[in-house]
């Protein structure tokens, strides 16, 4: 077993993303220890998505990205999976067409084991029991806060190490953010280490130890979580005070 | 003589043939937005491999049915190279190049491909051999050969196989995905390249077989056939709505069906010593039972084309083209 915060999972430096000429991450460097949950702050067009998707190299970058000890900024993304990183990206992004059962098949595509995907699946449904209700029902007619789910879900299927989340709280009604947190955070107590990122500052840090401020395109603050809570730029700036 | 149940017969087979040619137009389209004009070619290869090698096995000791089948046996693994090929040689290099790049790649495909048939296999129209007796049965006025009824059975059982693959396994599924949004499916650990490939690979199988079923129903084989075939078949993927694998069935089937009737009944609706107004201006002509028949068949193609417009005019989208929206 590793301990918490023992050893980085995930270490950028450096990171640099541009679009074109124009840059959006500026040279970032942050680290997630295994079994941590730290969470990426920042408002709108900070660059956090860049940051999430350079992670899961759907976009190139420069500057080193380590993820287990291995440097994976050359890789192509779809083997990461493989390696347990997981993103549920910006918009869910679960595929509208397929049936629920039919998203969650393709969460476990570049698994083998057959019987341990099914029971996957059915601990999948008992968690989020209105999945199980219209398995069978193409993911395009889910409401914004069952699809959140269905994101998490079918990245829960590749049983990740590393869980990046980008605003899966947002476009939600407060009582499914409540219950989308409720899931993220029971993901966390079975191990899965997980970079969170947030506009809801207040409620991403209640749920994680540390966190990073980012502001155009730069990490400007870096600290616990209680600290950033009472942290008078970050209340100004996040929690409108 | 009443032809309705004859050119339904007629236009199911034309519709089987264009069906299954649509259907590679439609997957590739489906997973890359792509329209592989290359397509028809590859179907008047394969047609034309089946050709080589019925004749050089003719009159052989083979059974004629065992030549058959090697012909389409041979021409599948053909077809799936040459697919493959246009894909990894002429598609990918262009995969995020702007759209207009691949399009002109592929009209350019297109056109080597009918070329380097014309140089393996000359300019004068084959006659593809009947080496296979085709009795015919009749049902009531009209009648069926047996060459049809295969062709009706193994368009079928190649579109339920089809539909089977792509909606019950695990690799159907990763195509959806694909087609819905690569850059998410590759997230899920799923190879783009891989399923791309496939796409074209397994649309030019269904050809191979296509361009023996057409073969073998019109008894003669161009290197131009890829052409209107491909056109039409493309249509008929647009009218069904171009990317869904029903739709280019649907499509295929009707555009056979409305090309039968129409070249059946055109003459006779056009035929102008039926109406009283102007068979007065043309007695000479009309008297006598004689007729003034203003389009004849040969203008079967125009029907085609004209319900492709029609539809697209009401429904852009196609027949079962449809917008399923992202977000609830
Ligand atoms: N595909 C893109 N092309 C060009 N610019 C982009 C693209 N995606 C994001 N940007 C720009 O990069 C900056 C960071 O965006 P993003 O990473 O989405 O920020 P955040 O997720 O923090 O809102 C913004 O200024 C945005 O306009
Ligand atoms: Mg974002």
């Amino acid at each position: 077993m590793n301990k918490p915060e023992s050893s980085p999972l995930l270490d950028a430096l450096n990171l640099e993303v541009h679009y074109g000429g124009i840059a959006a991450v500026k040279g970032v460097s942050f680290s997630v220890m295994q079994g941590e949950m730290v969470c990426l702050l920042g408002a709108n067009g900070a660059g956090k998505t860049s940051t999430l998707k350079a992670l899961a190299r759907m976009i190139n970058s420069t500057g080193e990205i380590r993820y287990a000890g291995e440097k994976i900024n050359e890789l192509p993304s779809h083997v990461l999976i493989n390696k347990g990183l997981a993103l549920v990206p910006e918009g869910r992004g679960i595929f509208a067409r397929l049936t629920i059962a039919e998203n969650l098949t393709m969460g476990a595509y570049h698994r083998q084991d057959k019987a341990e995907i099914a029971a996957d699946v059915e601990r999948i449904f008992t968690m989020l029991p209105r999945l199980k209700e219209r398995e069978n029902q193409v993911a395009g007619t889910l409401s914004g806060g069952e699809q959140q789910m269905l994101a998490i879900g079918r990245a829960l299927m590749g049983r990740p190490k590393l869980l990046l989340l980008d605003e899966p709280s947002m476009g939600l009604a407060p009582i499914m953010v409540a219950k989308v947190f409720e899931v993220i955070q029971s993901v966390a107590a079975q191990g899965v280490t997980i970079f969170l990122v947030e506009q809801n500052a207040l409620l991403a840090l209640k749920v994680c130890s540390r966190g990073y401020v980012m502001e155009s395109g730069k990490i400007t603050i870096s600290d616990t979580a209680p600290n950033l809570l009472a942290d008078a730029r970050v209340r100004a700036a996040y929690l409108g005070e | 003589m009443d032809i309705f149940l004859q050119q339904i017969i007629n236009g199911l087979t034309t519709g089987s043939v264009y069906a299954v040619v649509a259907l590679g137009y439609t997957m590739v389209y489906g997973v890359i937005q792509l329209i592989n004009f290359a397509h028809g070619e590859v179907v008047m290869i394969g047609a034309m491999v089946a050709f080589t090698v019925i004749t050089s096995l003719a009159g052989g000791a083979l059974p004629a049915p065992v030549i058959l089948l090697t012909a389409v046996v041979a021409a599948i693994p053909v077809c799936m190279t040459i697919g493959y090929l246009l894909e990894r040689i002429a598609y990918r290099p262009l995969r995020h190049a702007p759209r207009l790049a691949p399009l002109i790649t592929a009209i350019g495909m297109s056109i080597i491909l009918a070329h380097l048939a014309l140089m393996v296999w000359g300019r004068n129209p084959k006659a593809f051999p009947q080496i296979i007796a085709n009795p015919v049965f009749n049902i009531g006025e009209a009648s069926i050969s047996s060459v049809q009824i295969s062709i009706i059975l193994l368009s079928f059982t190649m579109m339920a196989g089809l539909s089977w693959f792509v909606y019950r396994t695990r690799f159907g599924i990763a195509m959806r995905a694909t087609a819905e949004d690569v850059r998410i499916a590759g997230l899920m650990g799923v190879n783009a390249d891989k399923v791309i490939a496939a796409t074209f690979v397994i649309g030019a199988a269904l050809g191979a077989v296509a361009g023996v079923m057409y073969g073998s129903y019109y008894g003669i084989i161009h290197y131009t056939m890829g052409f209107t075939l491909g056109l039409k078949a493309f249509s008929a993927a647009v009218l069904g709505g171009i990317g869904n694998l029903a739709g280019a069935m649907l499509g295929g089937l009707l555009l056979g069906l409305v090309e039968a009737m129409g070249s059946g009944y055109i003459g006779e609706i056009t035929d102008l010593c039926q109406w009283s107004l102007t068979s007065s201006m043309l007695v000479e002509q009309c008297k006598d039972g004689g007729n003034f028949v203003l389009f004849g068949s040969n203008y079967q193609d125009v029907f085609a084309f004209l319900m492709l417009i029609l539809v697209l005019v009401f429904r852009p989208s196609g027949l079962l083209g449809e917008r399923v929206s992202e977000r609830a």
